[in-house]
């Protein structure tokens, strides 16, 4: 009996293993091993013809000098284009994931899956169809015209506007959904009792709400910056060649010029910007309004 | 242990998680006498959901448009035609399928996969459980075009012909996170003890998986192969980055953009819509029906 027990239980202690190893192996392979891949390319250089490029691996780290300067514009541009479009898609998606939270009664369910209901339809088509919202002899652009709100261009698409305005689209799901989760686990208790001591609404909204919705804000956040900084389909339909993103150069270099080595040092400028984005975007909201 | 009982406590983890938690209404005073602000809330909420609803309005008008030129972008007239004709382009026709494909057999081997990993993570407490958990977040916030690229210089590197294998493998790549962490979410805080329960009733290992075990995971599963189904439909990015010469979904209507966009495209796009919702629908009558049996 003891025998049996022992045997069990070391099976159990490598059964774990056993479940986790398929997927763990796979992502090594088609996860770790690329992204290898892409760091290697990074430093190396490339020669050979446009239709046959050979890589040579030698530490070659003008490629990344090299993507600072020639991409700078790129650079720049992706990193205003997502910080603005994170923050519109907050401000804008804060009311509406409010509302489903603590206004919406019996309708909470429909308005859930309203938010959703945009994934049904494939996201380029949803992209494209604001080509036609935005077009220059559209709805839209008359209206903004008739009351003086035309952006200088004298017209929305292939301006900065359009791409910002599609990264913001684009977003809002991924924001409204964390920002509604944190607000649904608030303690209706703590704002009652905020009223009890005679607080003002705002004050209420200010010193409880805000700080306790804090944990969807920084997640929505992340959800939108980092595949807005990234994203270059929007910059492709609804933009111009002067408001090309990284993922544009990175896409382009890629597939079209083959200059791998170019590329692949971009993504790493590309990582990096996330990751020092997300940090000090973090660390600023983590010391200032939790404590 | 019956399967509707099993459906009641999955959704009851759902609850505690916090996603579908029900609440004792709000005394009046506690809402507060705010009548006018609460007005201009519900109106700004209003005007978001109908700048996120605007271009899914468009895609279904615009499914019954009859275009003047190559490019379905401004409305000419009404026309039943391309209703009427969906799979009028070959192309078309044979992309959606190929999406589909690829679809259907990357969401199965990533559900196995991702679900023996989820479950190796909610009920044994292993040594480096913690780090694989962080580990399986980094496929999730990678970006896309990073993703793609860094897969295209593997297939590079060992001189594969991108194509369909490639775009199975990528697809597989990024839904095995995906999976491990949704099937998680749904199956933790669930009692396991049970199992032993059934054990001790005298249900054998095999009985105990299909009465006890199978029951609760699945409708975590089916959610999570459902989720990562669409997902990989969707997916354009990383697709385009190892596709070569194979074509999907998107990967057509992004090859259409710069050629000739015809209406047929908006009318796939709003069939799918309406599939889903009608199996939503279904779906949801169906958990609801269980759960009350």
């Amino acid at each position: 009996m003891a025998g049996v027990a022992s045997s069990s239980r070391q099976r159990s202690k490598i059964a774990p293993y056993l479940m986790i190893l398929p997927a763990l192996a796979y992502l090594a392979v088609f996860f770790v091993v690329p992204f290898w891949s892409l760091f290697r390319t990074s430093l190396s250089t490339s020669g050979g013809s446009i239709y046959l490029p050979t890589l040579t691996f030698n530490w070659d780290f003008s490629n990344y000098a090299h993507a600072f300067t020639a991409y700078q514009d790129q650079i720049v541009r992706s990193v205003i284009y997502a910080l603005i479009a994170t923050a519109v898609s907050l401000v804008i998606s804060y009311p509406l994931a409010y509302v489903i939270a603590f206004k919406s009664g019996r309708y909470k369910n429909l308005l859930l899956g309203l938010v959703i209901l945009p994934f049904f339809v494939t996201f380029l088509v949803r992209t494209l169809a604001w080509k036609t919202i935005l077009a220059d002899d559209g709805v839209v652009v008359h209206l903004l015209g008739t009351v003086g709100l035309l952006p200088s261009e004298g017209r929305l698409l292939s301006t900065s506007w359009a791409v910002v305005g599609g990264l913001v689209y684009n977003s809002m799901t991924f924001m409204v959904l964390p920002l509604y989760v944190s607000l649904e686990k608030i303690d209706q208790r703590l704002v009652e009792a905020s009223k009890d001591l005679y607080s003002s609404s705002a004050r209420t909204f200010r010193k409880i709400i805000l700080p306790l919705s804090l944990p969807g804000v920084i997640a929505g956040s992340m959800l939108v910056f980092i595949p807005a900084i990234g994203d270059f389909i929007n910059a492709d339909y609804l933009g111009s060649t002067q408001t090309t993103m990284i993922g544009n150069v990175i896409q382009k270099q890629f597939l079209v010029v083959k200059d791998y080595p170019g590329a692949a040092a971009l993504s790493f400028v590309l990582m990096a910007l996330i990751l020092v984005g997300v940090l000090s975007y973090t660390r600023a909201l983590g010391t200032e309004d939790l404590v | 242990m019956t399967l509707p009982e099993a459906t009641a406590m999955v959704e009851a983890v759902d609850a505690e998680a916090g996603t579908t938690k029900s609440r004792t209404p709000l005394p009046r005073r506690v809402l507060g006498n705010r009548k006018f602000g609460d007005h201009i809330l519900r109106l700004v909420a209003i005007l978001v959901l109908l700048f996120m609803f605007s271009p899914i309005f468009v895609i279904v008008v615009f499914s019954f448009n009859k275009p003047m030129g190559k490019f379905n972008y401004t409305w000419q007239g009404f026309t039943l035609e391309n209703w009427a004709d969906p799979f009028k382009y070959p192309a078309l026709a044979h992309a959606l399928r190929r999406s589909l494909e690829v679809a259907a057999i990357s969401t199965l081997i990533a559900l196995v996969l991702g679900t023996l990993l989820a479950i190796a993570l909610v009920r044994q407490r292993f040594r480096g459980s913690k780090g694989v958990e962080s580990f399986l977040v980094l496929p999730l916030t990678a970006p896309d075009v990073v993703m793609g690229a860094s897969l295209l210089t593997l297939f590079l590197d060992l001189g594969w012909a991108t194509g369909f294998g490639t775009i199975l493998i990528a697809h597989i790549a990024f839904q095995i996170s995906f999976i491990a962490m949704t099937v998680r979410a749904r199956v933790r805080g669930f009692d396991w003890t049970l199992e032993d329960a059934s054990m001790d009733l005298g249900a054998g290992p095999a009985r105990t998986f299909f009465k006890v075990t199978l029951p609760l995971i699945v409708p975590g599963i089916v959610a999570a192969g459902m989720l990562s189904f669409a997902l990989s439909l969707d997916d354009f990015i990383i697709t385009y980055f190892v596709s070569g010469s194979t074509v999907t979904y998107p990967l057509f209507v992004n090859a259409a953009v710069k050629a000739a966009v015809p209406p047929q495209i908006d009318v796939l796009a709003t069939g799918i819509l309406v599939i889903s919702l009608i199996l939503l629908a279904v779906g949801t009558l169906y958990r609801r029906k269980r759960v009350d049996v």
